[in-house]
């Protein structure tokens, strides 16, 4: 167990906390929540910034167009740019985290050298276009359908709770290309572009009133067969890969974060009197805990991805399984530290335009989003602990 | 970084793993129940086998490993619910002659609160009495006031006691009242203190641990309904949470024995007493009615993390340190 860096893990830190330290004065000020396109502009000049400077797909295979980066390089990375105040990956989320990974691990030649490049510039937006009405924890319940037709696949149906597909050229989609095989064996995996004849957005408004997520209707789109990754039918599995990128080190930044948040609310209680009170102080005191603790899993997760990587390079991922046991805990102590923020601010937690109010609403989608914590626990139960499946 | 335990580490765990299930299995874990004293030839057989001289330099007749390792150690012995003083004993081999060996047991006690408790006062031959306070009473429950901090030493027989009901049957209590006579050791206290507290989480987390194995394969077993009760996702859940606890007490314990930071082992006090108590809960929910019995272990796992919970940093007083560390 060693929990100090080598010579080059500090060389490598002591080099982006120096370009950090140029580059983020110029930033531009941040857009505002329902800015869109100057959301999608901010994030996509971030990007292009980390592109140019030589630190996009830092943990992506070298053939992938990535620097080979080590997975503790990586975390370094996520560290240092959440530390400097850098923007978190956006608008690019969906990109860099699952559909860019998944093209680099199952697209052919062609189709990395197509889509790979424009995400690692920032040049081309994705979203994910899995869930649907009727098909949400149980994914594979899916029915938007792909009938072939010549060189390209009708694609009809609707799809749900697509994050940024308003600004978004790309979508990851899953469709049903074999209505008759058993549900996991008749997917595939489709590179859909947003401005395909037959796409309509409708924007859904949240509970923390902007409009991060939307519906999808998809009318006959055409897409064409060389658009599918991964083998016809096989959707399934090419998806998993993506999964398990989603669950591992996707939350690095934001414990970070929530980190220097807590030391913000201790000083915010000192300064209003709250910190006299011996039951909020507490709270205060485990949350310091399990933030602490949580970061550990993380340095305990990719420690063991790193130990698991293909000579070679790539970041490995982060067993899907290991990262359930930390998104489980993070989404729930990520909750409650909104909660304790909310006592911090006694009547100012009903005030909207608060920070940390927005930041309570939106936490609420922590314990939903990319596998609700009822479906983890059952991962957790299933696979780790090997209890029988059932209902 | 590479945090994720070495080959050498994990061939350790797995020696006192499997050292402790041959000499304290099952049938001597019940026996123990009905006469906790610890046996002193299988405490012989540990000090042969370096569990208490593992922190001591090689030239010391030691082992030479560090605190890491120290902590494998002491987590298998809270899995495998061993009784007997052994955080004392791997903190002062070395200090009291005999300790290292496995020929003396000696206790430890942390003084300043009340009441003073003393494990396994009958087995002991010593007791070493931890003050970390401002102020230090020589002699506990009176006597002359104005000592700091320290560590003084006592023959067993010396210590004034009366008698406390302890609610974990592996673990007599004593309650101390008087320490005539005591000698002054000269060890760092607070460095005492907190890899005391360091070490006894390492023993909830292995408590915690093994609950969850517990419940498990419980859960696996038991059927009704028609089905492994393990199958119903109310029983899942519970174990899914168990392990969620036992993996974040595990970064926490082994982190803090890299770093040694006063606030990262308090940290992990906190987090490995909460995952050894409510892990013990819930394994004994898993079990039905079986659990709410003498016979089955899970009830020994809960009262000996209610014991430990309350040693070398409470949850309370953890929390304050915690918050107080946010500030400055
Ligand atoms: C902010 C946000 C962004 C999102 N972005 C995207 C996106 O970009 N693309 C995309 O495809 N999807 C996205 N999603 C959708 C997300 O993946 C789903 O909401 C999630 O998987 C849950 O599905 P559901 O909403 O249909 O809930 P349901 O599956 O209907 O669940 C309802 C309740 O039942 C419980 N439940 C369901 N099945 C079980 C079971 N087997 N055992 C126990 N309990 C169960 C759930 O835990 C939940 O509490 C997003 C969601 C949110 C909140």
């Amino acid at each position: 167990m060693d929990l100090t860096f080598t010579e080059e893990e500090d060389a490598f830190r002591a080099r982006l906390r120096r370009w950090l330290g140029e580059v983020m004065p110029a930033l531009p000020a941040k857009p505002a929540a329902d800015d869109w396109p100057g959301r999608r502009a901010y994030d996509a000049a971030w990007q292009r910034m980390l592109y140019d400077a030589g630190y996009a797909g830092l943990h992506w295979p070298e053939d992938a167009g990535g620097r080979g980066a080590t997975p503790t390089q990586h975390l370094i990375f996520l560290e240092e740019t959440e530390r400097a105040g850098a923007p978190y990956v956006g608008a690019n989320f969906v990109g860099l985290l699952h559909a860019g990974p998944t093209v680099a691990a199952e697209g052919s030649a062609e189709q990395r050298a197509r889509w790979l490049p424009p995400i690692l510039r920032g040049d081309e937006i994705w979203c994910q276009g899995f869930s649907e009405p009727d098909a949400g924890s149980d994914l594979a319940a899916l029915r938007t359908t792909a009938v072939r037709d010549g060189d390209h696949y009708v694609v009809s149906g609707t799809k749900l709770w697509t994050s940024h597909a308003e600004v978004a050229d790309w979508c990851e989609l899953l469709v049903r290309t074999d209505p008759d095989a058993p549900r996991h064996r008749g997917i595939s995996w489709l590179a859909m572009p947003m401005d395909a004849p037959g796409v309509t957005v409708r924007p859904l408004r949240t509970l923390a009133g902007s409009a991060e997520f939307a519906e999808m209707f998809l009318d006959e789109v055409r897409v064409p067969i060389s658009h599918r990754v991964g083998a016809e039918n096989d959707g399934w599995r090419v998806t998993m890969v993506t999964l398990s990128f989603e669950r591992g080190t996707a939350f690095v930044g934001e414990v970070v974060a929530c980190r220097r948040m807590l030391g913000a609310l201790a000083r915010t209680a000192r300064d209003n009197g709250r910190w006299d009170d011996a039951v909020l102080r507490r709270r205060l005191g485990r949350l310091h805990a399990e933030f602490a603790a949580l970061w550990r899993l993380t340095q305990w997760n990719v420690s063991e991805a790193a130990a698991a990587r293909p000579p070679g390079g790539g970041g490995g991922g982060v067993p899907g399984t290991g990262g359930s046991v930390f998104k489980l805990r993070y989404s729930h102590a990520r909750q409650e530290l909104y909660d304790a923020a909310a006592e911090v601010l006694g009547a100012g937690a009903l005030d909207a335009d608060h920070e940390w109010v927005a930041g309570r609403l939106s936490s609420l989608s922590y314990t939903i989003a990319a596998g609700t914590s009822q479906i983890q626990r059952n991962i957790v139960a299933e696979r780790i602990l090997g209890l029988p499946k059932g209902r | 970084m590479d945090f994720q335990l070495t080959e050498d580490q994990r061939a350790l765990r797995r020696a006192a793993r499997e050292l402790l299930a041959k000499r304290f299995g099952p049938d001597r874990l019940r026996a123990a129940v009905g006469d906790p004293a610890p046996d002193r030839a299988l405490w012989r057989e540990l000090g042969a086998a370096g569990f208490f001289a593992l922190r001591l330099p090689e030239e010391a007749g030691g082992v030479g490993l560090g605190l890491p390792e120290a902590v494998l150690v002491l987590e298998e012995t809270g899995r495998a619910l061993l009784p007997g003083p052994v955080v004392a004993c791997q903190l002062l081999a070395g200090v009291v002659d005999g300790v290292a060996s496995g020929e003396k047991i000696v206790g430890l006690c942390e003084g300043g609160r009340e009441p003073v408790l003393w494990e396994h006062p009958a087995a002991c031959d010593e007791l070493i009495l931890v003050e970390t306070g401002t102020e230090c009473r020589d002699g506990v429950g009176g006597g002359a006031r104005g000592r700091t901090a320290g560590v003084c030493r006592s023959a067993a027989e010396r210590v004034s006691c009366a008698p406390f009901a302890s609610v974990d049957p592996l673990t007599p209590l004593a309650r101390v009242t008087g320490l005539p006579r005591a000698e002054a050791l000269a060890l760092d206290a607070s460095r005492l203190r907190r890899e005391a507290a360091l070490l006894t989480a390492a023993q909830q987390l292995g408590s915690a641990a093994r609950t969850v194995e517990l419940a498990v394969a419980h859960a696996r077993r038991r059927e009704q309904f028609g089905a492994p009760v393990g199958s119903f996702q109310a029983v899942k859940h519970l174990c899914a949470q168990m392990l969620v606890r036992a993996e974040m007490a595990r970064c926490a314990v082994y982190a803090a024995s890299v770093t040694e930071g006063d606030l990262d082992v308090t940290g992990a006090k906190l987090l490995a007493d909460e995952a050894a108590v409510r892990n013990a809960r819930d394994c004994v929910q898993v079990h039905g009615g079986m659990g709410f019995t003498w016979e089955a272990d899970v009830h020994l796992h809960l009262k000996r993390a209610w014991l430990r919970a309350e040693c070398w940093g409470t949850a309370g007083e953890a929390e304050e340190l915690l918050a107080a560390g946010l500030i400055t």
